[in-house]
C-alpha cells in the first residue's frame, strides 16, 4: 500500500492539521509502514472471518434510563480555555 | 425578503413533477442521555447537565440507554420497518464546537430500523410514504453566536456553547424519494410529518414539540420534467419548524426551482434556510464538495442485537395508526366523510376529542373548532393547537350556552376573552357580568318599550304575520345588549300582543 502526498494532504485537511510539504512526505512514509503492518492481519484472516470492530465478543450492553449526578457547571467549565456567561467560549467558527 | 425569481406554482406543475425526501429528527423523552446518565430536562441552566462522557473527556466510556433502544425499535415498528438483528453505532467525524468529541455517535450503514412504509391521506387520497431507515444518534450542544449584528454565525466574533443537549437521544427518520404526488407534494409532506408527530405522540416516546425542537424536519425537493424518471438536482431546506412551514417552504422551493429550470438554468445542490418571517428560503452551504465524515464503527460500544422475542414484545405495544384511531373516534362522533376530512385537514381531531372528553357534544365541539376558532387561527397564520384555548375551555363555553346562562353571541365574546388570556369562560362571564338577563321584569319592560316604539310592526303580528316577530326580537336583544334568551323574548312578545 502506498499513500501519496496528496492522500496525506487530504487527510491532514480533514483533521485540521497544517503540515508543510516536508512533513507530508515524512507522514506518508510513516503511515505506509503502519498500513502495511495492519494489512498483515488480512493474511491470516480468511474470508470466513468477519472483520470485528470491538475487542469483546459482546452485544447489548445497556444501562437503565436513570439520571445520576452531573458535573457541577463550575467543574465542567474549569476545563474550558475561556468561559463567558456560564458557557464555553469558542473562537470564531466561520473564517472570513 | 427573497430576490429570487419565482414561477407560478400551477405553471411549474404543468411541466415538472416534484420528488420529495424528508429527514425528521425526533428527540426522545428519556430521562437520561443516550450514552451517559445526565438529565435531558429542557430549559435547565447552561452546562448543568454534563459529565465526562457527554463532554468527550479522555478515558470516559459511553454506555447505551436501554430505553432509547426500546423507543427506537417501537418507532421503527410503527413505521412498518424491519428491525435489524445486529447493528452498530458509528462515529461521524466533523469539527464543529457543538460536539466536544469532534464526532457525533450515530449509525451509518447499519440502521436499527429500515425498509418501512406508511400511508397518509390528503383530501381523501391515499399516498404511500416509503421509509428508508430510522437510526439512532445523539443530539449536539447549543451555540449562541456573539458579536456581529444578526446573532448568526456569519459575522460573529466568537460563540458560546451550552452542552446540556449534547448526547440527548435522537432518532433520525429518512424517507426514500417520494414520487408521483404531483401538485399535492407540499401537502403530502405536511401530512407525513403530521402523521409522524401524532404517531410518536401516541407511542409516548417524545414530546414532539416542533417549536421546542424535539421534532425537526429537513425537507428535500427536486423537480424533473414530466415524463422523466431521472431525479433532478435537489435542495435541502433546514430550519422548518412547523407543519405549516413545511408546506410553505416546499411550495417556495418548487416555484424557485421551476423558475431556474424553465429558463434553462441549473439548480445548485445546496442547503437552504427557511425564513419564517418572510416566508422564503435562502442559500446556505453549497454541497458541491461531498462532505467526508469518515464514518467508522464506534470502538467504545458493542453491537446492538435486539432479540426477536423483545421485538415481538414491543410490537404488541404499538398503538393503532392515526387513521384507524380517527376512524374509531368518528364511529361515536358520526360526522360525514366530508366533515371528517375537513376536521383532519384542519388538524382538529385531538382538539375535538379533548372537547368531547370534557363533556361537549361532538357537533358542538366541531362547530366551535371548525368555524370561529379555525377562522381565528387562519387569520393569525397559526395552527389550531397553537391558539391559547383548550378543549376544556370550549366545552365549558358550550355548557354555559346549554344551561341558558349565555347566548351564542355572548359565547363568541367569551371565546375572544379566553383567547386574550382573560381566564376561564366561567370566570370571564362572571367578571364581565355577561349572564343572560332572565329576570322577567327587566325583560318585560324592554319588550313593552319596543312594542310601543313600533306600533306598525306590532299590528302586523297581531294580524298573524309571525315573520314580523323577528324585527322586534332583534330590537329587544339590542336593548339588552345581547344578554337575553331570544326564544324567551319571542314568547314574551307573542304573549304581550295576544292579550
Ligand atoms: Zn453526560
Amino acid at each position: 500500500m502506498t499513500l501519496t502526498n496528496a492522500d496525506v494532504a487530504r487527510l491532514a485537511d480533514l483533521a485540521r492539521l497544517d503540515l508543510t510539504p516536508e512533513e507530508l512526505s515524512v507522514m506518508a512514509g510513516q503511515l505506509d509502514v503502519i498500513l502495511d503492518a495492519v494489512a498483515s492481519v488480512s493474511e491470516v484472516a480468511g474470508d470466513d472471518v468477519p472483520p470485528s470492530s470491538h475487542a469483546l465478543d459482546l452485544t447489548n450492553v445497556f444501562r437503565v434510563d436513570e439520571v445520576h449526578q452531573s458535573l457541577s457547571p463550575e467543574a465542567a467549565l474549569k476545563m474550558a480555555p475561556a468561559v463567558e456567561d456560564g458557557r464555553f467560549r469558542v473562537p470564531r467558527i466561520l473564517g472570513e | 425578503m427573497s430576490y429570487e425569481e419565482l414561477m407560478d406554482y400551477d405553471e411549474v406543475m404543468e411541466s415538472y413533477d416534484p420528488a420529495l425526501g424528508l429527514e425528521v429528527h425526533v428527540e426522545l423523552n428519556t430521562h437520561s442521555k443516550m450514552f451517559c446518565s445526565c438529565s435531558t430536562q429542557f430549559g435547565a441552566e447552561p452546562n448543568t447537565q454534563t459529565c465526562p462522557t457527554c463532554l468527550g473527556l479522555p478515558g470516559s466510556l459511553p454506555v447505551v440507554n436501554a430505553k432509547a433502544i426500546e423507543s427506537a425499535i417501537r418507532i421503527g415498528l410503527a413505521l412498518n420497518c424491519s428491525i435489524s438483528t445486529w447493528c452498530r453505532f458509528a462515529r461521524k467525524n466533523y469539527f464543529y464546537p457543538d460536539m466536544t468529541k469532534n464526532f457525533q455517535t450515530s449509525q451509518y450503514d447499519e440502521p436499527i430500523c429500515f425498509d418501512g412504509q406508511v400511508e397518509v391521506e390528503v383530501d381523501g387520497q391515499p399516498f404511500i410514504i416509503p421509509i428508508e431507515r430510522a437510526h439512532m444518534e445523539e443530539d449536539a450542544g447549543k451555540s449562541q453566536h456573539m458579536g456581529g449584528t444578526t446573532g448568526r454565525i456569519q459575522g460573529a466574533d466568537y460563540s458560546l456553547m451550552d452542552y446540556n443537549r449534547a448526547g440527548v437521544p435522537l432518532i433520525e427518520i429518512v424517507t426514500k424519494p417520494i414520487m408521483a404526488t404531483g401538485p399535492q407534494a407540499p401537502a403530502v409532506a405536511r401530512a407525513y410529518v403530521g402523521f409522524l408527530r401524532d404517531m410518536i405522540r401516541a407511542l409516548g416516546v417524545s414530546d414532539v414539540r416542533m417549536e421546542q425542537g424535539s421534532l425537526r424536519c429537513d425537507a428535500n425537493v427536486s423537480l424533473m420534467p414530466k415524463g422523466s424518471t431521472t431525479l433532478g438536482t435537489r435542495t435541502e431546506t433546514k430550519n422548518v419548524n412547523s407543519l405549516r412551514s413545511i408546506e410553505k417552504a416546499l411550495r417556495f422551493e418548487i416555484c424557485r426551482q421551476g423558475a431556474i429550470l424553465s429558463s434553462g438554468g441549473q439548480v445548485v445542490q445546496e442547503t437552504r434556510h427557511w425564513h419564517e418571517d418572510g416566508a422564503y428560503t435562502s442559500a446556505g452551504r453549497s454541497k458541491e464538495e461531498a462532505e467526508d465524515y469518515r464514518y467508522f464503527p464506534e470502538p467504545d460500544l458493542v453491537p446492538i442485537a435486539p432479540s426477536r422475542e423483545w421485538v415481538e414484545e414491543l410490537r404488541a405495544t404499538i398503538p393503532e395508526p392515526p387513521a384507524v384511531h380517527i376512524a374509531g373516534l368518528n364511529k361515536t362522533w358520526g360526522f360525514s366523510d366530508l366533515e371528517m376530512r375537513d376536521v383532519v385537514n384542519a388538524e382538529a381531531v385531538d382538539l375535538i376529542h379533548a372537547t368531547v372528553e370534557a363533556g361537549a357534544s361532538p357537533q358542538a365541539a366541531r362547530k366551535w373548532w371548525m368555524t370561529e376558532l379555525l377562522r381565528r387561527a387562519n387569520a393569525e397564520s397559526i395552527s389550531l393547537e397553537d391558539l391559547p384555548i383548550s378543549g376544556e375551555h370550549v366545552a365549558e363555553v358550550q355548557r354555559l350556552i346549554d344551561s341558558g346562562l349565555i347566548s351564542d353571541k355572548i359565547a363568541r365574546q367569551v371565546i375572544e376573552a379566553v383567547l386574550a388570556g382573560e381566564g376561564s369562560p366561567t370566570q370571564i362571564v362572571e367578571d364581565r357580568g355577561l349572564t343572560l338577563v332572565s329576570d322577567s321584569v327587566t325583560l318585560q319592560k324592554a319588550v313593552d318599550d319596543v312594542i310601543e316604539a313600533n306600533p306598525d310592526i306590532a299590528q302586523k303580528i297581531r294580524e298573524g304575520k309571525d315573520q314580523a316577530t323577528g324585527a322586534l326580537i332583534g330590537q329587544v336583544m339590542k336593548q339588552m345588549s345581547g344578554q337575553a334568551d331570544a326564544a324567551k323574548v319571542r314568547e314574551m312578545i307573542i304573549a304581550s300582543l295576544a292579550s
